[in-house]
Parts: structure tokens; C-alpha cells; sequence
């Protein structure tokens, strides 16, 4: 489903040249959960940013869905981000002016269009049915991360990538949050990569890439 | 449809929950919009309220004054300064096609005297028709009659102030006053007259036979009769064009003008004056509508602003919806909508708040004010174009924005 072939990444500063990606190749099947691992600094967020669809590489090509997207512009990426890609950030990015439920709702906007039962569905999923008309204000931080879950689930997408998704969570907030991902892989079979840290949370998942100055280092199968 | 349904959820969103801001930023656009309604409806007013005074006297109604009309080419003998129309030239100008009626009209000062009461006074000598010609209004008695007229009968018609000032709350007509040396019987008071030109308040109006007989002779080399204006008035308003060409050239032959030479009568229809004041009043309308057009400019500047100011407290939003989906054209559009709604609801309130504080100044009689639709419209869809103009740069900004880096700010 993912085909990564010697992915590169330069970004510009000032007048030198920071490559944080140095050739990367990869594969990821349909309904794989997989883990990126590795030191900050490593390129995992922006391996994540391309896999994502929010930014192109420098050289290399990307196939997602045999398509390859390497090369699109900004509003064709756009298009596959709203229908086939499921963000869930460390930070949650949830509009603070907004409930829950318009939360979830906003991310359907961009993915063909606002259906409200689907959205209280997916927060009923997360376990938050009593909290869909509370704004994040009023909301713990693993209620937040849950919200940004199941704005991800109401979007239907292909592929779900979560970046450090308990990096600011308690350990116990962080685990029914892991919880939430893993049992969503295997009760309905969801593709879905996930950035960490923390190898406890990498046990969960069936397959580890470990990422170490832009480039794969090991690959484990757990 | 549904898209834009999402569209306009996205801007309600953007704009209700800063509520106080939204209204600060449209406050340079009500300020401005309301401005230009109620200046613009006093400039309609007053010009209404001009052509309206114009058009009592008759829009049927040519005059006739002797001396050129006043050029930019240099001295000439202006109007007035010279005596060259006479009753004969008149009574010419009955014989012409469409013409209905001829007033010549002459005039001089005297001191009017009523038992212990006198005043000065602009006689004028006319004949019966001028009642018809200039639509004069009685307010008691009549008008002396065309018998009185030619035989000469020593009676006055006087206008109301004339009335009050000489005869207090009695009842003139009938009353004999002394004008001059000469003996008169009043006849007829006119109606109060409030027109801003030409009011008939303090005129008198006597025979012009009588004014010839007895107070000023003055006659031509020819023997004619001078008088100092002629007025008259046509049957049919479109024909007007035509008889102001018969009148020239009847006039030119009868005083012996060759051709190349200036002529020595000036003409001049109420149309033509109409008209004249028609394009100075919206000259002056239009003055007033630049000047708080100015205001609406500013207004703009301010929602430009304050939208540039939005776009960056709200990078992450815009970071975020990139995240989800959301596509430059999207973003573009939810500020431009933003922008134009905030503007358009600006612009309505200042319609509201313009039209109201015209409609308060007439009826408290502080001005005459009209609000036209056509201005209204114009004001509308002026502030919603502001809003697009002056929302275009910040909603680009917006929808240009990286959103890895969008999403990245705090």
C-alpha cells in the first residue's frame, strides 16, 4: 500500500544544505501496524510529513494506493490528505473554539462532506458519547487525544499516521489511548503508522523501524 | 452545495466567536456607509427641494432679458445694463406659434404708504396674462383684469409680507394706498409663497399701463415702450426649443441685428435653469458622496488590517484544516467570505444607521433629506466590495501558509 523508494529530504538553511533524509526505502502492506523509532533529530517527523502527504521529497518516489504522489501539487495532496489520510498528533491539533463533535465534523468537511450521525458514532467509539458537546478547555488531555482519534475514525481515510500520539499524555491516559489504536488495527483492520519514542508502546505494534540520521537502521518483527 | 454549506459553517465559526472583534472591524465600514447614505440624501434633498421651487414657476416659461448673456469671452454689456426690449417686442412675440401667453413686465422702486405705515417696494407693471404665465396664487381677491390693464385702472395687486407689513390683520382689498404720488386700490393679496427663488412675498404688481403713464415713460428712438423683461409661456414644454428660435430671430429682425452680431437679448427657460441646477446639485452630491466615500476607504484599510492580524492568530486553525484536507482554495475562500460578510453586515447596519439619521433630520426639518434606493445599493455592494478588495491579500496570506510550519506555531 506505502512504497517508499530512496526517499530523500534536503531542507535549505540559509546557505547550507540540512539533508534529513538519506535515501529511505520502504514497504508498508494494507492493515500493517508499524512503529518508527528513533533518536530526536532521526527524520521520523518528516518521514511522517511525507508519508502524510504534507510535503513532497526532494528525490525518490512515493506510491500510495500504487499511486505515485511524490510529484503532486499542493492541492492535489490536499484532496488525498481529506479522503485517505487520518492524522492523530502529539499536541492533538484541536480547534479550541469548537465542541468536540464540531471537531470530528470539521476533519469530515475536507473528506466529502458532514454526516453528524457518523460523528457522534466515532466519539461513542472512543468511549466520549457523554462528551460530544464539551470544547477542549473542558476536556483532559487523553480526552483530547481521543476526540482527534475519532475525528481521524469519522474520516473514513486508508491510512491512519500518528505522530508521538501519547508524547503528552500520563502513563495512564497514554495507554487507553494505545489502546484505542491497536484494538482499532484489530477489530477493523486499519493500516496505521504510528512515531515513538517509547519502545513499550513499540511492542504493541507487529512491526519496528528504527530511523537513525535519515536512514533506516534496523527493521524488527516483533 | 455541500461544500459551500461547509464553507459558510467555517466563517460563522470564525467570526461569532470573536464577536466584539468582528464588530470593531466593521465599525469603520457602518461609520463610513452610513455617511455616504445620509450625505448623499441631503445633497438629493436639497437639489429636490431647488428643482421643486423651479418648477412651481412653470417649467412651460421662457424670459426674456435685454443685454448678451454673460460669456467667458471677454466684457460684453451684461444683462440689465442695457434697455433694449420693448412692449411692441412683445406683442410680437404673442403673434408666434405654441406660444400661449406673453407677460412683458417692467419695474421700479417706490415707497408704498399706508395710513402711518410705508415701506419700500419693487413695483412691477405688468399686464393680466403675467398671472398666468408666472402661476401666481391668490390668497384673497383677484388678479386685475386684462380691462383694467387696458384702460389703465389705478389698482395693485401686493404680495403677502406687503400685506402684513402696510396693513396688519385688516383686510387690504379694497384699501386705497398711496405709491409714490400716485393713488392705487388694492385689489387682491397673493398667497404666502416659501419658494427659495423668486418669492412673490413683497412684490407689488400694478397695470403696466399705469407704470407708463405715471411713473417711468422711458421710450425707445422708435417711440416703443421699454420694458425690462419679457416672460412668456409656451403650450406644449417640447416645443420650447423651437420657439426660442422664432423668438431670436423675431427679435433680431426687429432690432435690426445683421448677421455676426451679438444678440442684444438674453433667453433663458426654466428647463434650461433646471437642468443648470440639476448638474450643480449633483456635482455638490457627489462632493459629499467622495468625501465620506474617503471614510468607507479607511473602513476597508481597518478590515484589511484586522484580517492580516486574524490569518496570523489563527495559522494553526489554518495549519490544521491543511492537515485535514482543506485545499488553498479552500482557505482562500473561507477568509474572502469572511472579509465580505463582515463588510456586507457593515454595510447594512450603516444603511440602517444612515437612512435613520436621515429620516431624523427631516423630520425635525433640519434638512430635506432624500434616500434614494440607487445609493443604497450602490453603498451595499461598494462595502461588500471592500471587503473582497481589502480581503484578498490577507486570505492569500492564509492560504499560502506551509502546514507543517502552520501547524508547528503556537
Amino acid at each position: 500500500m506505502i512504497k517508499l523508494q530512496n526517499i530523500t529530504k534536503v531542507y535549505p538553511m540559509g546557505k547550507r544544505e540540512l539533508t534529513v533524509l538519506k535515501g529511505v526505502s520502504l514497504n508498508i502492506e494494507q492493515g500493517e501496524l508499524v512503529a518508527i523509532m528513533g533518536p530526536s533529530g532521526s527524520g521520523k517527523t518528516t518521514l511522517m510529513n511525507l508519508i502524510g502527504c504534507l510535503d513532497t521529497p526532494t528525490s525518490g518516489s512515493y506510491y500510495l494506493d500504487n499511486k505515485e504522489v511524490s510529484h503532486l501539487k499542493g492541492g492535489e495532496l490536499a484532496v488525498i490528505r481529506g479522503q485517505k489520510i487520518g492524522f492523530i498528533f502529539q499536541t492533538f491539533n484541536l480547534l479550541s473554539r469548537l465542541t468536540a463533535l464540531a471537531n470530528v465534523e470539521l476533519g469530515m468537511t475536507y473528506a466529502g462532506g458532514v454526516d453528524r450521525k457518523r460523528a457522534i458514532e466515532a466519539l461513542a467509539s472512543v468511549g466520549l458519547a457523554e462528551r460530544v458537546h464539551h470544547r477542549p478547555i473542558e476536556l483532559s488531555g487523553g480526552e483530547q487525544q481521543r476526540v482527534a482519534i475519532a475525528r481521524a475514525i469519522a474520516k473514513n481515510p486508508t491510512l491512519f499516521l500518528a505522530d508521538e500520539p501519547t508524547g503528552q499524555l500520563d502513563s495512564h491516559s497514554g495507554e487507553e489511548v494505545i489502546s484505542i489504536l491497536t484494538s482499532l488495527h484489530a477489530e477493523q483492520g486499519v493500516t496505521l503508522i504510528m512515531v515513538t519514542h517509547d519502545a513499550n508502546i513499540a511492542s504493541h505494534c507487529q512491526r519496528i523501524i528504527h530511523l537513525k540520521d535519515g536512514e533506516i537502521v534496523t527493521e524488527e518483527k516483533v | 452545495m455541500k461544500r459551500w454549506l461547509s464553507l459558510l459553517g467555517s466563517v460563522w465559526i470564525g467570526l461569532s466567536t470573536h464577536k466584539l472583534r468582528s464588530f470593531l472591524t466593521i465599525l469603520g465600514v457602518v461609520i463610513g456607509v452610513a455617511s455616504v447614505i445620509t450625505l448623499m440624501s441631503v445633497g438629493r434633498g436639497t437639489q429636490q427641494t431647488i428643482l421643486s421651487n423651479i418648477e412651481s414657476m412653470g417649467t412651460d416659461l421662457i424670459t426674456i432679458s435685454p443685454g448678451a448673456s454673460v460669456g467667458f469671452g471677454g466684457v460684453r454689456s451684461t444683462g440689465g445694463s442695457v434697455q433694449t426690449l420693448t412692449q411692441e417686442d412683445a406683442e410680437a412675440l404673442a403673434g408666434l406659434d405654441y406660444v400661449s401667453a406673453v407677460a412683458p413686465y417692467s419695474s421700479s422702486s417706490l415707497q408704498l404708504i399706508y395710513g402711518s405705515e410705508n415701506m419700500g417696494a419693487q413695483i412691477m407693471g405688468v399686464t393680466a396674462e403675467y398671472y398666468e404665465v408666472m402661476n401666481l396664487e391668490m390668497g384673497s381677491g383677484g388678479f386685475f383684469t386684462d380691462f383694467q390693464y387696458q384702460s389703465g385702472t389705478r389698482v395693485a395687486v401686493i404680495g403677502y409680507e406687503v400685506a402684513e407689513t402696510l396693513f396688519g390683520t385688516a383686510n387690504p382689498v379694497g384699501e386705497e394706498m398711496r405709491m409714490g404720488t400716485v393713488i392705487v386700490r388694492v385689489v387682491g393679496v397673493l398667497a404666502e409663497d416659501d419658494s427659495m427663488f423668486s418669492s412673490t412675498d413683497s412684490a407689488v404688481y400694478i397695470p403696466l399701463t399705469v407704470l407708463q403713464q405715471t411713473i417711468s415713460q422711458e421710450r425707445t428712438a422708435q417711440g416703443d415702450h421699454i420694458v425690462s423683461s419679457i416672460a412668456l409661456s409656451v403650450t406644449d414644454e417640447s416645443k420650447a426649443a423651437y420657439v426660442e428660435e422664432e423668438i431670436t430671430s423675431t427679435l433680431r429682425s426687429r432690432h435690426r441685428l445683421s448677421t455676426g452680431e451679438d444678440d442684444d437679448f438674453t433667453i433663458r427657460s426654466v428647463q434650461e435653469i433646471a437642468e443648470m441646477i440639476t448638474e450643480t446639485t449633483e456635482n455638490m452630491t457627489m462632493l459629499l458622496g467622495a468625501i465620506a466615500a474617503i471614510a468607507l476607504l479607511v473602513g476597508g484599510i481597518g478590515v484589511m488590517n484586522i484580517m492580516l492580524v486574524s490569518v496570523l492568530e489563527r495559522t494553526r486553525e489554518i495549519g490544521i484544516r491543511k492537515a485535514l484536507g482543506a485545499r488553498e482554495t479552500d482557505i482562500w475562500l473561507q477568509f474572502l467570505i469572511e472579509a465580505a460578510l463582515l463588510t456586507f453586515a457593515g454595510g447594512l447596519i450603516g444603511v440602517i444607521l444612515g437612512a435613520g439619521l436621515s429620516l431624523v433630520m427631516n423630520v425635525t426639518g433640519i434638512y430635506t433629506t432624500v434616500i434614494s434606493v440607487d445609493i443604497i445599493i450602490l453603498a451595499v455592494s461598494v462595502s461588500i466590495g471592500i471587503g473582497l478588495f481589502f480581503g484578498f491579500y490577507p486570505a492569500w496570506n492564509a492560504s499560502r501558509l506551509n502546514p507543517i510550519e502552520a501547524l508547528r506555531s503556537e
